[in-house]
């Protein structure tokens, strides 16, 4: 009967819930951000450590749903050893698809692996979920090393 | 399975709620989200339909015959308050948009008067944001300082340490009668004749309590009561502050305007008596009137029935619950409404929210605005069902069943 949800929740978030990728406290990051989503109490925190404009590592630690914390898994996985210009614009891409309008043309495939979060559209008091990762890394990558928050 | 039936109809009175007979997503509607807000019955959302289409106009203010006759049915909505609370006095029931507008106007206006540096408000570890933050507010424009009583793993406010935290400086005392996040109902009598006997007020808190069981104000001898209608099948955006009347006269107004003025020369302004000092402005004319159709409503099916239905619905609930080895409870209150929060091993309550909706089922997943109870049990949230009149053993089952194809899902 649940089925129908599977869009959203599919085995690759799950598997993402279960077992989250780079998670972890990263003792020599030079960037490190608490990320917060007062609606749910979510909350992560991610490190960095971003050399010569390359995210040489990324991870996180956090409690959150399993939509934000696939997310953050999938993230870490896909922006690692990418440029801050790479990573930015993938979050550009990623902000359009979760939050775009039914309907309007998105190419799914430039998402790669990130697409299985596309479904997260159909649910707009989960976009929020998906895209708090996000909103961290870009924080972070803003910023030269303080810690600073998006409360 | 054989479980009590109500003392009223609960089919027909099922009927009476126009949204409920709908589909979501291809399921029948099942509404647990009562504490939240609850829905309206036919009643009310004619009453609202025929203020507006026979009875409208501005009150206090017309010599007209439609003016006479709103005002007449605005001031009969606050006798049924009266009436609802059983207050001493109509016009120590004062209109305001809810129970968060009550709290901050005593905050602002008792507060304000009686509150100064070094004096302390007490609360509980149990309270809504919005019997929390009112009083930060008013601490910081006073320098006066917010005590918080502790609660027990079972959700229970620790009396022991209320009653130590009573002192010569404390101003006012602010509980909820029950909590919206743990179903927790309050030893409120207690509470406040402690209060008292060292001639401290208390306010409570009534979001919850109102709708869930028979309130009398001069038994329980509560200087101030705060509800809102949109708990109590009533419109949103009115609701209710009582206050005693002794109290009420010596404090301030708290907003200036019309209605709350008796005299206005541009030297000095003479306030209007009681209800009205509080009542500045054109007020919410026909959710005022609707809330009075509300009480009739839930007065015709008896408020101790409706209670003791959601106390079967609670106790059915929770024993199913109880069967269900990765489901949580948090407030397992010797005394509670019927409100059954919990949590479920590895599953965040934002995706059991989303996954139940899937079966139309609407429960509130989340902190319910009371970020430090979260803290208390250590959970980012919960997931909340919360009863009303309408909810049936059937529901319950539904819940039940949905809650366990939500964990088989996540494996
Ligand atoms: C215990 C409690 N207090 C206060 C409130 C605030 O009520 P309102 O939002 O209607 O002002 C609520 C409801 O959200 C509540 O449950």
């Amino acid at each position: 009967m649940l089925d129908q949800i599977r869009d959203l929740y599919q085995e690759v978030v799950f598997d993402h819930n279960r077992n989250p990728r780079n998670f972890r406290v990263m003792e020599d990051a030079n960037r490190k951000i608490e990320g917060f989503n007062p609606l749910c109490g979510d909350r992560i925190t991610l490190y960095a450590k971003v050399i010569d404009g390359k995210i040489e590592d990324v991870s996180f630690q956090g409690s959150g749903c399993a939509i934000s914390t696939a997310s953050a898994s999938l993230m870490t996985e896909i922006v690692k050893g990418q440029t801050e210009q790479e990573a930015e614009q993938l979050f550009d891409l990623f902000h359009r698809i979760t939050t775009g309008k039914n309907g309007d043309e998105v190419n799914l495939e430039e998402l790669g692996k990130l697409a299985v979060l596309a479904g997260v559209r159909a649910y707009p008091a989960r976009v929020k979920c998906a895209t708090l990762a996000w909103h961290s890394l870009q924080s972070a990558l803003k910023n030269d090393g303080e810690t600073v928050s998006t409360e | 399975m054989n479980q009590p039936q109500p003392r009223f109809d609960l089919a027909k009175a099922r009927a009476d709620f126009p949204i409920l007979s709908q589909t979501i997503n291809r399921h029948p509607l099942v509404y647990l989200d009562n504490a939240a807000s609850t829905h309206k019955p036919r009643a009310v959302i004619d009453r609202i339909r025929k203020v507006y289409e026979e009875d409208y106009s501005n009150v206090h203010r017309g010599v007209h015959t439609l003016s006479q006759r709103c005002t007449d049915l605005f001031e009969s909505a606050r006798e049924k308050v009266q009436t609802l609370l059983n207050a001493r006095h109509s016009h120590e029931i004062i209109f305001v948009r809810g129970t968060t507008e009550a709290i901050n106007l005593v905050a602002q206006s008792y507060g304000r008067k009686n509150v100064g540096p070094g004096d302390e408000i007490l609360i509980t570890a149990m309270e809504h944001h919005s019997n929390i933050v009112p009083w930060q507010m008013l601490c910081e424009q006073t320098g006066a300082s917010l005590k918080v009583a502790p609660i027990s793993l079972t959700g229970e406010l620790l009396m022991d340490e209320f009653a130590g935290l009573l002192s010569d400086r404390t101003r006012l005392v602010s509980v909820t009668h029950m909590s919206n996040a743990l179903g927790t109902i309050n030893p409120v009598e207690q509470i406040i004749a402690q209060a008292h006997a060292r001639g401290i007020p208390v306010l409570l808190d009534g979001a919850q309590s109102a709708p869930h069981m028979t309130v009398d104000v001069q038994a329980l001898d509560c200087d101030f009561y705060a509800f809102s209608g949109h708990k109590l099948y009533g419109p949103s955006g009115i609701g209710v502050l009582y206050g005693k009347e002794s109290l009420l006269t010596a404090m301030p107004p708290w907003q200036g305007g019309g209605d709350m003025i008796r005299r206005v020369t541009f030297e000095k302004t003479e306030y209007n008596e009681l209800p009205y000092k509080f009542e500045a402005g054109t007020p919410n004319i026909a959710d005022t009137i609707a809330l009075g159709a509300a009480i009739d409503y839930v007065n015709i099916l008896g408020i101790d029935a409706i209670a003791e239905h959601e106390h079967h619905l609670l106790a059915y609930a929770t024993e199913q619950a109880l069967k269900i080895p990765e489901l949580k409870i948090i407030g397992t209150a010797g005394h509670k409404g019927a409100i059954l929060s919990f949590t479920l091993d590895r599953i965040h309550p934002h995706d059991i929210g989303t996954l139940l909706d899937q079966l139309g089922i609407a429960i509130r997943a989340g902190h319910h605005c009371a970020m430090p109870v979260m803290d208390f049990f250590e959970v980012p949230a919960t997931a909340r069902a919360s009863f009303g009149l309408y909810n049936t053993f059937e529901e319950v089952d539904i819940l039940m069943d949905g809650i366990r194809q939500v964990i088989k899902m996540f494996g």
